[in-house]
């Protein structure tokens, strides 16, 4: 990569309109024409009750959350809503398709998602069976190829895959969401250097979709360059949710910041910080 | 005159009172329309035309909404 940066803070090898702040605000990334500011997606499941789900994503500062499309519950026609906790008028809804196990099912999933707030912008994801629930890449591919053909905006969540990440580009997905582990498991990123090597492959938005299990873990994957990281139940399963939210939403702002920063190169052995001239003898 | 619409909604078999439109369906079961979204026979209903579609027995009828997800 080309760390030169260039005099209004960019550097050679972002996105044109990725800038360098001094404030996080001033740090933004573009996916399908939407700006943001946060590089913090947060999913909204496995919390404790909509409160808590409610004070984790204003902890985090994410400006999208992943919410999932499921039948009412009609024998509780009056049961609280996500939407009375989370505004989808503040907070960007992403549905996405978890459940689906076919392009038929997320294509219907998604079409009642966008009915239901006039979303186009979505998460794909077809997972395989459990225990591993990887991303079902022939699935993935179809579904997305349909969702597109749809007018749908599909960021997809995808296998640690270079060939994969070129093609799902290709087939003109708005961005690009690998796993560092999978989905739920907490293990951390054990993929860097393959991450890195499809960061290479794709110019759409690059996020790491799952794995994360702390604080620095997101850290690292925004280090590696990633644009923006999703992840849920690191944060929904840790002990204090939203003191847990904070720690991501700063880790995600150091690992941005470290990485437009440049890290110092990797040497094996001491390199002493003091001078060595001018000891007193 | 009043007859009986029977539908697979969400899965069930339920009877309701007709003729039925969807706007008819969703107050009947105290949903707000804004929150909701509705498929007829795996095609989308369109919020704006809920008032003008009528439901026939045997429909299947899926009412979804956005919960916590991943």
């Amino acid at each position: 990569m080309d760390g030169t940066i260039h005099a209004d803070g960019t550097r050679a090898d972002d996105t044109p309109n990725d800038r360098l702040g001094d404030t996080p605000g001033d740090d933004f990334w573009t996916v399908a024409g939407r700006r943001f500011h946060s590089r913090l997606i947060v999913g909204t499941g496995k919390y404790k009750d909509l409160e808590e789900t409610a004070a984790a994503i204003t902890a985090s500062g994410a400006e999208i959350v992943t919410v999932a499309v499921r039948r009412v519950n009609l024998s509780d026609p009056k049961a609280p809503m996500l939407q009375d906790y989370v505004d989808p008028k503040r907070i960007t809804y992403l549905p996405n398709t978890a459940g689906c196990h076919t392009a038929n099912e997320a294509v219907r999933t998604l079409r009642l998602a966008r009915e239901a707030g006039g979303w186009n912008l979505v998460k794909l994801e077809v997972l395989g069976p459990p225990p591993l629930l990887y991303p079902d890449m022939p699935g993935t591919f179809e579904a997305a190829a349909a969702l597109i053909k749809d007018g749908f905006e599909v960021m997809v969540y995808c296998a640690d895959d270079p060939l994969a990440a070129k093609r799902l580009e290709d087939l003109g997905c708005v961005a690009v969401m690998p796993l560092g582990a999978p989905i739920g498991s907490g293990l951390g990123l054990q993929n860097p250097a393959i991450l890195s090597m499809m960061m290479e492959q794709v110019k759409v938005p690059f996020l790491v979709d799952a794995g994360v299990g702390t604080a620095s873990d997101a850290a690292i994957a925004m280090e590696l360059g990633c644009d923006a990281v999703l992840l849920n139940s690191a944060i929904a399963l840790a002990k204090d949710p939203v003191r847990m939210a904070r720690a991501m939403r700063l880790a995600v702002e150091a690992g941005r910041l470290a990485h437009l920063a440049g890290r110092m190169p990797r040497r094996m052995g001491a390199d002493p910080s003091s001078p060595l001239t001018g000891l007193i003898r | 005159m009043q007859t009986c619409v029977s539908l697979t909604l969400n899965g069930e078999h339920r009877g309701f009172d007709g003729p039925l439109t969807v706007d008819g369906l969703l107050a009947t079961l105290g949903l707000d329309r804004r929150k909701v979204a509705v498929e007829r026979n795996e095609s989308i209903v369109l919020r704006s035309s809920y008032a003008e579609t009528w439901l026939a027995s045997g429909d299947a009828i899926e009412i979804v909404h956005f919960i916590g997800g991943g």
